[in-house]
């Protein structure tokens, strides 16, 4: 029981680092209508500056988010800008696809150069110690992980219920031709959330890269999860990513207690079985149109 | 295209008729010129090529009837190719096959293909687009970690095909010509299928799935059934793969470039046309090996792969055949002196295979009138 609940606890603090980098995969989504497939790989180039900079510039690694958040973001408005922003007709989806791709490539084998493919970590004095919290022992940087993305996903609900701007979002996502009629600036709109949407990767790939080792090769894994997520919380919803993030990472620590070689498959297993019942996932919209 | 001009209309037709005498002709003479290719260039270094492409030239077309067809993009294909290449490693080890005999398991690698991909179709196109794609990869990673973690597979070290005693000179031979009929099976394939009612069918499905169905097309049936033929080649390719490069392990007979590599192919030369993934295979797939030869570090391959990659997709979006076909359609509609639309309406009642490549020239409108064509 002890283990099961320590398994329950883990997966929920790790959980919501996954639900922030989810989160901005599916906010991507929700106004532009692509997947961004370089989720993965950006989370592993987020990681990457941060370990570049306590290793070169031995600047501790939550300072280093000051940083390594606004060049994720400009990375994500350069990258929308100048590729995604140029896709259009009816095979947009599927380009859109490819681009993200061949950038994931670019940015694999810019990492190769740079740091080889030997794993490392990302390494502070008091990341690996523990808290004792009701009976569970609490990695440091799990707790750290688990506020950060809280703030972070609460930023992104306060910018998109109570700002102008986040409403411009939200009309944007329901119908962006429309939010065009009214005066929204939608190529504006749309490359901010792409720099939003990847900048959530900085923390994301901050607490990944402490609490793994990690190589350029990890960013397939990291993508193949985080899509499962989004599927199975539903296309575009947040809320949703955040709980199938909870869900599925919980689900996996619990299986890996017996059977640690399988633990990734029940990811997808539960998201097939999920999608066998409900095909649009837990929280996701019935789409109107077959397009 | 309210008013078609007459001038518009025989150009379009002299493109058709050009193209129903000259396509089956050139067709023939390519076919011609890939059979004789291992006896024209007998070096091993060049047939190695053409091993290599006629593999893609063969992935690419079958990805094509499934995902160029339907507008379902498929990530997923490597699971049938991996499947193929691991069961022909699997069989000939249990069943003791040696030299030519392999190649005798190619079929059975295609049924097995067909099998898997059914509870696969089943699951996945159940949703819509968006997430077919990601069902697609999700799958594909759970191959890839069953071929880790099962004991057949051989885990991480892989499969090792037995050594063969085929003369070094013409060692490439068997399977330079494995891989062209799978090859040339799968183009056939793709035409008949192309200018058929099901093919029809499947195009309306891309088009406007909500009207396909209220125009009583049975989508589920007809996605599963494109998803299942577009199985096969792929399978029985991945079986040839294996033999030829002698290992399959997890990593590269479950590769993500894999998919991604097919799909690059047909849409560098044309989505949805049957020439197209053709042309994109062997203009790739030389191209990538002959890259990885000159260039021995891994990542700089990468970063020129994703380079040319979105070069393609930013330069060419509709892809080699489409463009050039619109191009030439142009051409003769300017030198017939008519100003206005290049003339790609067939006339009602054409068959669908005349419209062909214009249809997909002219987003949409031509491609509704082939299937009203069709029904009349």
């Amino acid at each position: 029981m002890g283990q099961f609940g320590q398994a329950v606890a883990n997966g929920i603090l790790g959980g919501a680092v996954y639900a922030l980098m989810a989160a901005g995969l599916t906010l991507i989504f929700g106004v532009l209508d692509i997947i961004n497939i370089a989720q993965g790989i950006m989370v592993v180039l987020a990681a990457y500056l941060s370990y570049a900079l306590s290793v070169h510039l031995h600047l501790d690694p939550l300072l280093g988010l000051l940083i390594t958040v606004p060049i994720m973001f400009v990375l994500g408005v350069i990258i929308q800008w100048a590729f995604i922003r140029r896709l259009r007709g009816r095979e947009r989806t599927a380009m859109s696809l490819l681009v993200c791709y061949a950038i994931a490539v670019i940015i694999e084998g810019a990492l190769y150069a740079q740091f080889g493919s030997t794993p490392v970590g990302i390494q502070t004095s008091y990341f690996n110690t523990t808290v004792h919290v009701f009976g569970f022992y609490l990695g440091y940087i799990y707790l750290i992980g688990f506020g950060l993305a809280v703030v972070a996903i609460a930023a992104i609900y306060l910018m998109l219920y109570r700002t102008k701007f986040g409403r411009s979002i939200r009309a944007t996502t329901q119908d962006a031709v429309a939010a065009r009629l009214i005066g929204i600036n939608v190529d504006r709109v749309a490359a901010i959330t792409f720099g939003i949407g990847v900048a959530v990767t900085a923390a994301g790939g901050m607490v990944f890269g402490a609490t793994n080792t990690f190589n350029p090769d990890s960013g397939y894994d990291l993508i193949s999860r985080l899509l499962s997520i989004v599927i199975l919380g539903g296309l575009g919803s947040i809320g949703g990513a955040l709980v199938a993030a909870m869900f599925m990472v919980t689900a996996e620590e619990i299986v890996n207690i017996w059977q640690p070689t399988w633990a990734t498959v029940v990811y997808y297993a539960v998201l097939v079985i999920v999608l066998l019942v409900r095909p649009t996932g837990l929280f996701g919209k019935q789409e109107a149109r077959a397009q | 295209m309210k008013e078609l001009s007459a001038g518009a209309i025989t150009a379009g037709r002299a493109w058709q008729i050009a193209g129903r005498t000259w396509r089956p002709a050139g067709s023939l003479v390519l076919l011609a010129a890939a059979a004789l290719f291992p006896l024209v260039f007998t070096n091993p270094a060049v047939t190695n090529y053409g091993v290599y492409a006629l593999i893609f030239v063969a992935a690419a077309s079958a990805w094509n009837i499934f995902s160029g067809y339907s507008g379902y993009i498929s990530l997923g294909h490597a699971v049938f190719f991996g499947s193929g290449a691991y069961f022909v490693g699997i069989a000939t080890k249990d069943w003791h096959y040696t030299g030519s005999e392999v190649f005798a398991l190619l079929p059975l690698a295609g049924l097995l293909g067909a099998i898997l991909a059914v509870p696969f179709g089943l699951v996945a196109l159940r949703v819509r687009r968006h997430t077919f794609v990601v069902i697609t990869i999700a799958v594909f990673f759970i191959f890839q970690l069953m071929a880790y973690n099962l004991s057949v597979t051989g885990g991480t070290s892989g499969l090792l095909a037995p050594t063969i005693n085929y003369a070094p000179t013409t060692y490439n031979n068997p399977f330079y010509y494995a891989a062209f009929g799978i090859a040339a099976c799968t183009i056939a394939l793709s035409w008949l299928i192309r200018r058929s009612r099901f093919g029809l069918q499947i195009r309306a499905i891309r088009d406007d799935e909500d009207r396909a169905r209220g125009l009583g097309v049975r989508a589920e049936q007809i996605k599963l059934s494109a998803f299942v033929i577009s199985a096969v080649p792929v399978a029985m390719i991945g079986g040839v793969w294996w033999y030829y490069t002698t290992l399959v392990d997890p990593s590269s007979g479950f590769d993500p470039l894999f998919d991604v590599a097919v799909a690059l192919m047909a849409f560098l030369g044309g989505l949805g046309t049957v020439a197209g993934p053709v042309l994109g295979a062997l203009i790739i797939e030389p191209a990538e090996l002959y890259f990885q030869q000159q260039v021995s570090s891994g990542y700089i391959f990468l970063i020129l792969y994703g380079a040319l990659f979105l070069v393609v997709i930013l330069i060419l979006p509709r892809g080699i055949i489409p463009t050039v076909a619109e191009l030439i359609t142009k051409f003769i509609a300017r030198r017939k002196n008519s100003p206005g639309p290049a003339g790609q309406l067939p006339p009602a009642g054409a068959r669908a295979s005349e419209t062909d490549v214009s249809a997909d020239g002219s987003r949409g409108a031509s491609a509704q009138a082939s299937t009203t064509g069709e029904r009349a």
